[in-house]
């Protein structure tokens, strides 16, 4: 009964997670769905056919192969952008900086149906309203991804000590020195954690894509047509791959920072 | 770079002075001078600190003789070159930092080589090997400076600086992080690798003990400039001002009338009682003053006892506060103009203690007191209880 | 902290994105919610300061924009209660595991929103477990189903949104001092009230953060709308979508957009201004 008591709130705790994982379950065993029919979404039986054949559907993997395009040239583009301007909000002193602090800030917390409009509403004003596709989606994505990599390279930079910069000054580093040797790879890991949200947030998004892609279709805009008519279970195994994936990239980051710190101890 | 080198180019210049130089220094900040118009020769090979309470400009000093921050006019010259203007990379200067500043990053090792590797320095492997035998860390050459603790960080730091042979290392408060047992420690370390290196030496520090035991030159600084200079002991004993007299250990400071000037002494009339100064210790022109006297230089007897102090004698205390610590026993003792004056009596057993009430009198030899300026503020320098 | 030119020429190319392609886009949508609607997208429009779009846009849609409103607060108070739970057990119980706990929080939202939504859709579906082990407990009649109901829809933006909730809310816990909560037993609390007296007010900086990103995101979407619920559970993103794509009326669009924008922010103000923490912003 006390143990009951002592550990209530981490059962009800791990609950919540297992909660959250329920859906990734479903997703994972559909993958290996043999459906009895197109429009029943309920288990059939056991196949690897989807596995084998992900491609079943053409346009799916069009889709996907999009998105991965869209993600990571927004990566790159927001990325680098957003790099450059998370330095100069530290490093630099200059005028306005609290309203490009705000004006960094808003994109995060206004809703994504908002954003979209808007930037719908300007294409069409700009008379590009028979142009909606891969570059107006491409826009759209490093706009939104661009805040994120600000925000989360900012915080590195900001969290590092000034006086690492000064002593390798100190110690006869030339300004270009100084920067790639230290303050580089230390700002680095913010960079590509920055770099990895975007693409997961560009890969993802729907809502704004949806008002601004024309006829192209992203793999979010592929399942959103699908969900209508009955969705083919290769769906599901582009999620698996998606979640086994990031958890693959996250286990290696994780591993890799644990070998270091193993490696530095002897 | 050798400094033998430059010694040698020092020399054949003549006259050229091969310390470092100061003229004129001064940092402003907006509207606020931080260092204002300081002069300041150190010489080659000495410890020198730079004491001072908290913005009284040292570590400003410190930053622009590193190159880190721009002086706003005046000159820096070192072995007889103007360094005002030059980088920090371009300087033979190495700094500790107050916080180490280690290369998280980077293992010890690769710490200490920083600065050798930037100037394609030879045989890295070697050198580093020998300086982290100096600060006794070899065992530890492959950690990070997260692994290390605050005491080994700190030797990194140095041993990091170290090894670039500077004409001149800054320590800005190296041991301020410390607890006070390793700060004594590390205080003999320094020193011990100091006189090893035999390289000069700026110590910047607000710590008075950590000042006098590891220097053999002080500066003490206030208000962006330099109050006194010399040696620990010469500071403590003759202190020229206020300021001096109560930052380095305590003094108690008593209003006089100046009633006499000789060659030799000067007389002062002190609440009715004659007191005299030795012309050398007196450091006030005017017709008042402030007679300085460290406590422990202070005899307390009974009313009329025979005191081993013949010349200043003051009749008429009353104790108002004992403190025994051990070594010696502390008195506050109200006198009959209504100052409360400190005395430290040594515990050599020879002394009976007194109790809280009771009339005593105070002396002191005439050699060991000292007149300061009354336009200065009495109390300049002191510690507060409340303030730390 | 340098000046000079350096800076604004590392600014200048994310700024101008910015610029460009926020500040300039909220001016064109303020600019065609106050069209003329009788233009097309193609046709064009003729700019007449139609304010009357704006009441034309509430008379017609009130019902869907309170009803985000409400399904966003439902589901923020549910994030709320679940990620409190687990953000506190991941500070204060989970010991050597926090971090393999902070990873599993967030694994589950690397598949895609809207595969993990269909998923949903299938665990609530009428013949699935859900909907017959509450039929048999009597909670739901025979008929009764959980698709295309509130109940659905707000269950999926709080499934959705809850890392949203649990990060903030564990960032501002594990600041929190162990002594202080030892203290306050020391003090005689009981420990139900040792947490609303210390723990509780210390979280507050993540509740405000956690609610607001769950709030704000829930309001705006329509995916759990429309993939779980019926057209009675439409909710104000998905009229936004279908003005602008089907029916192409731009000015009704625009004006509810921007009618939406201001009420979050007036409601976030507000709500930031009780809760004490403007600093957040």
């Amino acid at each position: 009964m006390s143990w009951i008591r002592r550990n209530l709130v981490l059962m009800l705790g791990l609950a919540v997670l297992v909660y959250t994982f329920v859906p990734i379950f479903i997703v994972v065993l559909m993958s290996f769905n043999d459906p009895r029919s197109r429009n029943v979404y309920s288990f059939g039986g056991f196949t690897l056919d989807n596995w084998l054949n992900p491609c079943l559907d053409p346009s799916m993997c069009d889709a996907v192969v999009r998105s991965i395009t869209i993600g990571m040239a927004a990566t790159l583009v927001s990325t680098v952008l957003g790099t450059l301007a998370a330095f100069a909000l530290v490093r630099h002193r200059f005028a306005g900086r609290s309203s490009t602090n705000l004006l960094v800030f808003l994109p995060m917390a206004a809703p994504e149906i908002v954003l979209g409009s808007s930037l719908l509403a300007l294409f069409v004003s700009a008379g590009f309203a028979g142009q909606l596709g891969f570059r107006t989606i491409l826009i759209a994505h490093i706009l939104f991804c661009l805040s994120f990599v600000i925000v989360t390279v900012r915080a590195r930079l900001a969290g590092m000590d000034d006086n690492l910069e000064q002593a390798a000054q100190d110690l006869y580093a030339t300004p270009a020195q100084t920067f790639w040797r230290v303050t580089f790879p230390l700002v680095f890991p913010g960079i590509l954690g920055a770099a990895l949200l975007s693409f997961s947030l560009s890969f993802d998004d729907f809502i704004i894509t949806n008002l601004n892609a024309g006829t192209t279709t992203t793999f979010p805009m592929y399942v959103w047509g699908v969900a209508q008519r009955g969705v083919p279970m290769q769906v599901n195994v582009i999620g698996t791959l998606m979640f086994v994936v990031s958890i693959a990239i996250v286990l290696v980051a994780e591993h890799r920072s644990r070998r270091q710190r193993r490696a530095a101890l002897t | 770079m050798s400094s033998v080198a430059e010694q040698e180019s020092a020399a054949t210049e003549g006259a050229a002075y091969d310390g470092l130089r100061l003229r004129g220094l001064t940092k402003s900040f907006g509207g606020f001078t931080a260092v204002d118009r300081l002069d300041l020769d150190v010489p080659r090979g000495s410890f020198f600190a730079l004491l001072g309470p908290s913005g009284c400009g040292k570590t400003t000093t410190l930053r622009m003789v590193a190159g880190l921050e721009a002086p706003t006019s005046g000159s820096i010259e070192l072995a007889g070159q103007d360094i005002t203007r030059t980088k920090p990379h371009q300087r033979p200067v190495n700094t500790v930092f107050q916080s180490y500043a280690l290369f998280p990053h980077l293992t010890i090792f690769e710490n200490v080589a920083f600065g050798l590797r930037r100037r394609r320095v030879r045989e890295v492997r070697t050198k580093v090997e020998e300086m982290l035998e100096l600060v006794e860390l070899t065992t530890h050459r492959g950690r990070l400076p997260a692994q290390l603790s605050g005491g080994q960080q700190q030797r990194v730091a140095l041993a990091r600086a170290l090894i670039n042979e500077p004409e001149v290392l800054l320590l800005d408060e190296p041991l301020g992080a410390l607890d006070l047992k390793l700060r004594r420690s590390m205080q003999i370390e320094v020193k011990r690798i100091q006189t090893e290196v035999g390289l000069t030496f700026i110590h910047v520090t607000h710590d008075q003990e950590e000042a006098m035991t590891m220097a053999d030159t002080v500066a003490v600084m206030n208000a962006g400039g330099i109050e006194q200079l010399g040696a620990p002991s010469a500071l403590y004993e003759n202190p020229q001002s206020t300021f001096v007299a109560n930052f380095l250990g305590q003094s108690n400071l008593i209003e006089g009338t100046v009633i006499g000037r000789s060659a030799d002494l000067v007389s002062v009339d002190m609440h009715g009682v004659a007191v005299s100064v030795p012309a050398v210790r007196s450091h006030a022109d005017g017709a008042k003053g402030w007679i300085g006297i460290r406590p422990e230089k202070v005899l307390v007897g009974e009313p009329g006892e025979e005191l081993d102090a013949p010349g200043n004698t003051i009749p008429g205390g009353v104790v108002t506060d004992v403190s025994f610590v051990g070594v010696s026993t502390q008195y506050l003792v109200r006198m009959p103009w209504g100052q409360e004056l400190q005395v430290f009596a040594q515990n050599t057993g020879r002394n009976r203690l007194f109790r809280t009430g009771e009339q005593v009198e105070l002396s002191w030899r005439p050699e060991y007191a000292f007149l300061l300026d009354h336009d200065q503020d009495a109390s300049a320098g002191a510690q507060r209880v409340d303030a730390s | 902290m340098r000046s000079g030119r350096t800076g604004y020429l590392l600014l200048l190319p994310g700024l101008l994105w910015l610029l460009l392609f926020f500040v300039v886009p909220f001016y064109s949508l303020v600019a065609t919610s106050l069209y003329d609607p009788a233009g097309s997208d193609f046709r064009g429009y003729e700019m007449t300061y139609r304010f009357g779009n704006y009441l034309d846009a509430v008379t017609d849609y009130w019902r869907p924009l309170v009803r985000s409103l409400m399904y966003g607060a439902a589901a923020t108070a549910v994030c709320l209660v679940l990620g409190y739970v687990l953000a506190y057990a991941i500070a204060f119980k989970a010991g050597r595991w926090k971090n393999l706990m902070l990873v599993l929080v967030i694994a589950p939202f690397f598949t895609s929103f809207l595969v993990r939504t269909l998923s949903w859709k299938l665990i609530l579906a009428d013949d699935g477990v859900v909907v017959d082990v509450l039929q048999t407990l009597q909670v739901l009649g025979d008929d009764g189903r959980l698709l295309a109901t509130p109940v659905a829809v707000v269950a999926g933006l709080a499934y959705n949104f809850l890392p949203f909730m649990v990060l903030p809310l564990y960032a501002s816990l594990d600041k929190i001092d162990h002594r202080l909560i030892e203290a306050s037993s020391d003090l005689y609390a009981h420990p139900v009230v040792g947490f609303f007296k210390v723990t509780w007010p210390l979280s507050l900086p993540g509740v405000v953060a956690g609610t607001l990103l769950t709030f704000i995101p829930s309001v705006g979407d329509y995916i759990n709308a429309e993939l779980l619920g019926s057209p009675n559970q439409r909710m104000i993103g998905g009229v936004i979508q279908s003005l602008f794509t089907d029916a192409n009326d731009y000015p009704a669009a625009a004006a509810l957009s921007v009618i939406l924008m201001v009420l979050i922010v007036v409601m976030v103000l507000a709500y930031v201004r009780r809760a004490g923490t403007e600093e957040l912003l």
